[in-house]
């Protein structure tokens, strides 16, 4: 190891890369383009899924929404067509017969209503909620908080508001929290101001009052508008969904095999499909990765190999000096290694501007299409180190080659 | 310093071989300067080649220094030249991206000299070839005589015991063949044992003893006139 800190060491490899122009600049151009396009695809490839996984982020994946529509069969003496409601005897039943599967149920009911403040006013949409709901869609507050328990026991008639609806009805600089607005004639107090998804979002700019004060308000008895149910961890979420609908076709009278009675979506089914597509999209990126690894180590091989051929000359000359073939096969791997480890880094550094650029192009904003393209610093170094070692080692073979021959041969050489 | 006892050399051509030196008897004594003649073909280089150490024999015994050389593997060899033996190579041989100096040098690098001294001694020999002032040089801004001389000075720069040289004025004119000849003679006239390859008489001439080669044996072994006028 002591030769690596010999100042003529490096001597002889200065002198040899300036010589070796074109040899040094393929062999930085083949590594650097190698590592530059593993950096880029593997950054673009995380940027991407940070993208779908902050689609989804304030959303429980492992959700299912459920309405009624209307019958598409005849059943126990109704007609087709049959229109019906859910009801809270619904959402008891299931709690009950699902308490293994089921980890939230929120029932909701909605409207549109005027909403007045002072002189300013919009048509909103009304959304009666259990405080649970802030577990199933995270709610961002900007002021205030979320519903509680006590506002559904109490009927109070409070409500939490969206931005916008806060900045289209108050003025601007005037603390929303504790004000009064008209919802429908009927005062309810702001009590919070919430930023609403820019992702996923089924109630848009929406006033939240809390469910019980829905209910007496708009006299909605028992009746549900459609329900959010969120699953325990490990639950088969497919199933559960069927078994549910089943279990309400059976309390609605409604045939077994109806298919437009009840309208769901499965957010674990949706989002299965995109996660099948990161999936796949990773495993591209890394067969991408490896493969452009494997021919980064033949460049270098095969660069190793040229060097060696068109320095065969120069070898006899040295081995005739007293040079040992130990101090040959030095210098030739020193030489790759230190080529390897600069284009290596250029290519991380050249890489890691392409993603700085392509997060300031695409990364950027509520909408951007990638979020945070990084690469994880261990795996670009394995990377880098395989590339080196399985290149040094295969440009091992023609060193030790120019070193076993008599040095007559490699004299001999034009 | 240099004995080569009943020494046979073959190169396998194709299933044939080629069967250069047939039994080659020959005795250098330390500070010797000898020449080897013969037309082209004759072996002279496969037999410099074989006392440099740069090639194997088939047959026969060679010691150099006294040391028998056999099954030599390349380390001890690459050391062996190193310390015994200087070379200059007609081609000149020396290494394009190098300067003069630096070339010079070399050998004291795998010698494992330091930098610094090794310049110093490298100029000290370049002085010596008269190429001081051409230290920083580069070959390819050389006349051939200079890059001979150059060449000179890096087979000397390690003290040698024996240099070697196969055809070292054959690249060059008649003027530098001389300032080439006169260099070796010096170096000669110091002590070291000199062993030429020449096809050319006048140079031949300058050396005190010429062994002729033809067909791979030796057909005569005499001191020159210059040797007889010491
Ligand atoms: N590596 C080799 N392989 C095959 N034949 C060779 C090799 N080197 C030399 N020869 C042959 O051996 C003979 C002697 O060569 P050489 O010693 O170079 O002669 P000289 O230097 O006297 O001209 C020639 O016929 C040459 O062609
Ligand atoms: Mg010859």
């Amino acid at each position: 190891m002591k030769f690596l800190f010999d100042s003529d060491t490096w001597q002889e490899i200065y002198g040899s890369i300036r010589k070796n122009k074109v040899r040094t600049a393929i062999t930085i151009i083949g590594v650097l383009w190698g590592i530059f396009l593993l950096v880029v695809l593997l950054g673009a490839a995380r940027g991407m899924e940070n993208g779908f996984n902050k689609l989804f982020g304030n959303f429980a994946t492992n959700s299912v929404f459920v309405w009624t529509q209307s019958t598409d069969t005849p059943f126990k003496g109704f007609q087709e067509g049959r229109r019906f409601t859910l009801t809270m005897n619904d959402i008891d039943v299931l709690k009950s017969e699902y308490s293994d599967e089921i980890k939230l149920l929120a029932p909701r009911n909605q409207t549109n209503n005027l909403i007045i403040k002072d002189f300013k006013s919009g048509n909103f949409k009304v959304s009666g909620d259990y405080p649970i709901l802030d577990q199933i869609q995270k709610k961002q507050l900007l002021y205030g908080r979320f519903l509680n328990q006590n506002d559904i026991a109490s009927i109070a008639k409070v409500t939490v508001i969206s931005e916008d609806m806060y900045k289209q009805l108050f003025d601007k600089d005037e603390f929303p929290i504790g004000q009064y607005i008209k919802i429908n004639s009927i005062s309810y107090k702001v009590i919070g101001v919430y930023k609403p998804s820019n992702t996923i979002d089924f109630d848009g700019d929406c006033a939240y009052v809390p469910f019980s004060t829905f209910r007496k308000v708009y006299n909605t008895a028992n009746k549900v508008d459609w329900m959010m149910i969120t699953a325990h961890e490990g639950t088969d979420i497919e199933q559960m969904e069927s078994d549910v609908l089943l279990t309400l076709k059976g309390l609605h009278k409604v045939h077994p095999d109806d298919e437009r009675a009840f309208g769901s979506v499965n957010l674990g089914k949706e989002i299965g499909k995109i996660t099948g597509f990161i999936t796949g999209m990773q495993f591209l990126t890394w067969f991408v990765g490896i493969a452009t690894l494997i021919a980064g180590v033949f460049a270098i091989g095969n660069i190793l190999l040229i060097t060696v051929k068109e320095r065969t000359k120069e070898i006899g000359i040295r081995r005739a000096l007293g040079a040992t073939p130990k101090s040959i096969r030095q210098q030739i791997v020193l030489e790759s290694v230190f080529l390897t480890t600069v284009a290596g880094m250029l290519g991380i550094i050249f890489g890691s501007v392409v993603l700085f650029l392509i997060d300031m192009a695409f990364g950027q904003g509520e909408d951007a299409a990638l979020i945070n393209p990084t690469v994880n610093i261990p795996i670009i170094l394995i990377a880098f180190v395989t590339l080196i070692v399985l290149g040094t080692l295969i440009g091992l073979i023609p060193a030790h080659m120019a070193t076993v021959v008599k040095p007559i041969e490699a004299l001999r050489e034009e | 310093m240099i004995k080569i006892e009943g020494l046979h050399k073959s190169y396998p051509i194709g299933k044939d071989s080629l069967h250069v030196l047939k039994g080659i008897d020959l005795h250098i004594k330390e500070g010797e300067f000898v020449s080897i003649m013969g037309s082209s073909g004759s072996g002279k280089s496969t037999l410099l080649n074989i006392v440099g150490l740069l090639d194997g024999h088939d047959e026969g015994n060679y010691f150099l220094n006294g040391q028998l050389i056999k099954d030599l593997n390349e380390k001890k060899a690459a050391i062996l030249r190193n310390k015994f033996l200087g070379f200059v190579f007609q081609s000149f041989n020396l290494i394009s991206y190098k300067t003069a100096l630096e070339n010079v040098a070399l050998p004291l690098y795998y010698k494992g000299m330091a930098r610094k001294e090794r310049l110093k001694v490298a100029l000290d020999y370049l002085e010596k070839v008269g190429l001081k002032d051409w230290a920083n040089h580069l070959p390819n801004e050389l006349s051939g005589g200079q890059k001979q001389r150059v060449a000179i000075a890096r087979a000397l720069v390690t003290k040698p015991k024996v240099v070697l040289a196969d055809e070292p004025t054959g690249a060059l004119d008649s003027t530098t063949t001389d300032s080439v000849m006169d260099l070796l003679k010096d170096i000669n006239n110091e002590g070291m044992t000199v062993f030429v390859i020449t096809h050319e008489e006048e140079v031949a001439e300058q050396t005190k003893r010429i062994v002729r080669l033809k067909d791979g044996v030796i057909i005569s072994d005499e001191f020159t006139n210059a040797a007889k006028a010491i």
